[in-house]
């Protein structure tokens, strides 16, 4: 079988991995990064929505064809109708800017190679290396057939579907409440306030919302996600999105340029995300935030922290589980709170019932509040109807 | 055309290459490769990728072999 070497091998070229690989190569260690597409970036399997205060805070600052939207804020659609809108600076994580991610993921991949790290496509890995109850590489299959790919560190960042991360042992396994199953269209020629990313909630998708994400003056991304354990019948998140688009006037004249399926976990930060010559990062991780299922940012928030931790490595010449403890320590604090707390908040929205959810919308657009994050809202709203918020007590505080 | 496991089928017709099943399946009895979803003996039937998958492309086989 042909075989080739490298210190630190990356399965997987998504924001995670492009990431990781670009602040792994910067200590001058060689830096191989595999992706079993043929293409970085495409299909694209994402509704694109991110903010520039994300974007901001992993110091990017990509060029004009990543970003295909500004919008000036959100508008989310209560069970019943009501609509709150809200404005960029309250919305907070999930928009501000609508990518384009065919290009953002090549400039991410672009920078990794900026900093000396080499890509293969069409190349997928097929097992873990082995030896003596350490992790030494893959196998893996390219262009060319069956190859090993030798490396003192694999670096999983092969997204939701991961397998790194149990090949390793290292449990990654999700229920089925924490993960939600998503179905999209991007729709050209509809009728849409190209200002507003959109969300709505309830009935549409019940315990789930629809989303969407303006690309441009009459296209825009229109996605739904559900809950897997509130789907009982096969191909149901399909045929709902179908049956939203039919109904809403603004849409069903649209007309389909891309279909995206896909699932997001929605789950509580995960015990362990390293193990001797193995690290995971981005969904792979299950990185993504429980509420929103917005992951791009926390991706390369990780994948930059994974980088610098594996660049000490290299230079230490030491990849076991101790040394990479300082990336599991690195993410936690930068993330794991807010993690934890929108998994909560997300175990309780979808407990909640529609009337509840148009009670809540309707108190948070008469209060107003100064930012979009999940404490500030119970807190406006439990000014002015404690008995709303009885149930989200212990995320208070 | 169907691909027919031991115990599900995939529509490789209707199967839009996401991954979903993928990452979902509790016993990681699925892979996703070069545009075909497989499943391999670790399958125990559960039926969860069935209702995951966004467009329906994964069935159950009822009993035994349908092909
Ligand atoms: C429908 C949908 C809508 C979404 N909308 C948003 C949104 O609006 N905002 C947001 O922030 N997030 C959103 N997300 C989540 C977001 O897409 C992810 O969090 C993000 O892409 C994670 O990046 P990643 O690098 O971890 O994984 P990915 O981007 O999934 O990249 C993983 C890569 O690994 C490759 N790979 C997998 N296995 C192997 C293997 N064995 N060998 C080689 N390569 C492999 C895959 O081909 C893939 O390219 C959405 C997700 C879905 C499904
Ligand atoms: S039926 Fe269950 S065990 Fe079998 S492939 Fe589907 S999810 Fe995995
Ligand atoms: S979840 Fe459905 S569409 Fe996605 S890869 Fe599996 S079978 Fe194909």
């Amino acid at each position: 079988m042909r075989k080739i070497e490298t210190d630190i091998l990356v399965v997987g070229g998504g924001p995670a991995g492009s990431s990781a690989a670009r602040y792994a190569s910067q200590s001058g260690a060689e830096v191989i990064l595999i992706e079993k597409r043929q293409e970085i970036g495409s299909p694209v399997r994402c509704a694109e929505g991110i903010s520039k205060k994300l974007l901001s805070k992993v110091g990017l600052s990509p060029d004009g064809k990543c970003i295909a939207r500004e919008v000036k804020g959100a508008k989310i659609f209560s069970p019943s109708g009501h609509m709150l809108t809200i404005s960029e600076k309250q919305a907070g994580d999930e928009v501000g800017i609508v990518l384009d991610r065919v290009f953002f993921d090549k400039f991410l991949a672009s920078l990794a190679v900026k900093a000396g790290a080499e890509i293969r496509l069409k190349t997928a890995a097929t097992s873990l290396i082995q030896e003596s109850g350490k992790t030494a590489g893959v196998t893996a299959v390219d262009i060319d057939g069956p190859l090993e790919i030798r490396a003192r560190c694999v670096v999983g960042a092969d997204g939701f579907e991961s397998q790194i991360g149990r090949w390793a042992g290292i449990d990654t396994k999700l229920k089925t409440k924490d993960i939600t199953s998503c179905f999209q269209y991007r729709l050209t020629g509809i009728d849409i306030d190209a200002d507003y990313c959109e969300f709505t909630l309830g009935s549409a998708a019940p315990g789930g919302y629809v989303w969407v994400f303006p690309k441009d003056e009459d296209t825009a991304n229109v996605g739904l996600g559900l809950q897997l354990s509130q789907l009982k019948d096969a191909g149901e998140i399909k045929r709902m999105l179908d049956r939203f688009i039919a109904k809403d006037d603004r849409m069903s004249k649209g007309r389909p340029l891309e279909m995206v399926a896909g699932a997001v976990s929605t789950c509580a930060p995960i015990d362990r995300t390293i193990a001797d010559n193995v690290l995971l990062v981005g969904d792979s991780a299950r990185q993504i935030d429980p509420i929103t299922g917005g992951g791009i940012g926390n991706s390369c928030i990780a994948g930059k922290i994974a980088g610098e931790v594996l660049s000490l490595a290299y230079e230490e010449k030491d990849f076991s589980e101790k040394s990479l403890q300082r990336y599991e320590k690195g993410w936690r604090d930068e993330m794991e709170e807010r993690l934890y707390r929108n998994w909560m908040a997300k175990e309780k929205l979808v407990s909640l019932s529609d009337e509840t959810f148009d009670k809540i919308i309707l108190a948070i657009s008469e209060i107003g509040v100064e930012k979009l994050s999940t404490l500030s809202i119970l807190q406006a709203v439990e000014k002015k109807y404690p008995e709303l918020v009885e149930e989200f007590r212990d995320l208070l505080g | 055309m169907r691909n027919v496991y031991e115990q599900i089928s995939v529509d490789q017709d209707v199967c839009m290459h996401c991954g979903a099943c993928v990452g979902t399946c509790p016993r990681n009895a699925m892979f996703l490769h070069d545009l075909t979803v497989a499943s391999n003996e670790e399958c125990n039937g559960c039926g969860i990728c069935v209702k995951v998958c966004p467009v329906g492309a994964i069935s159950k086989n009822n009993g035994g072999d349908s092909r």
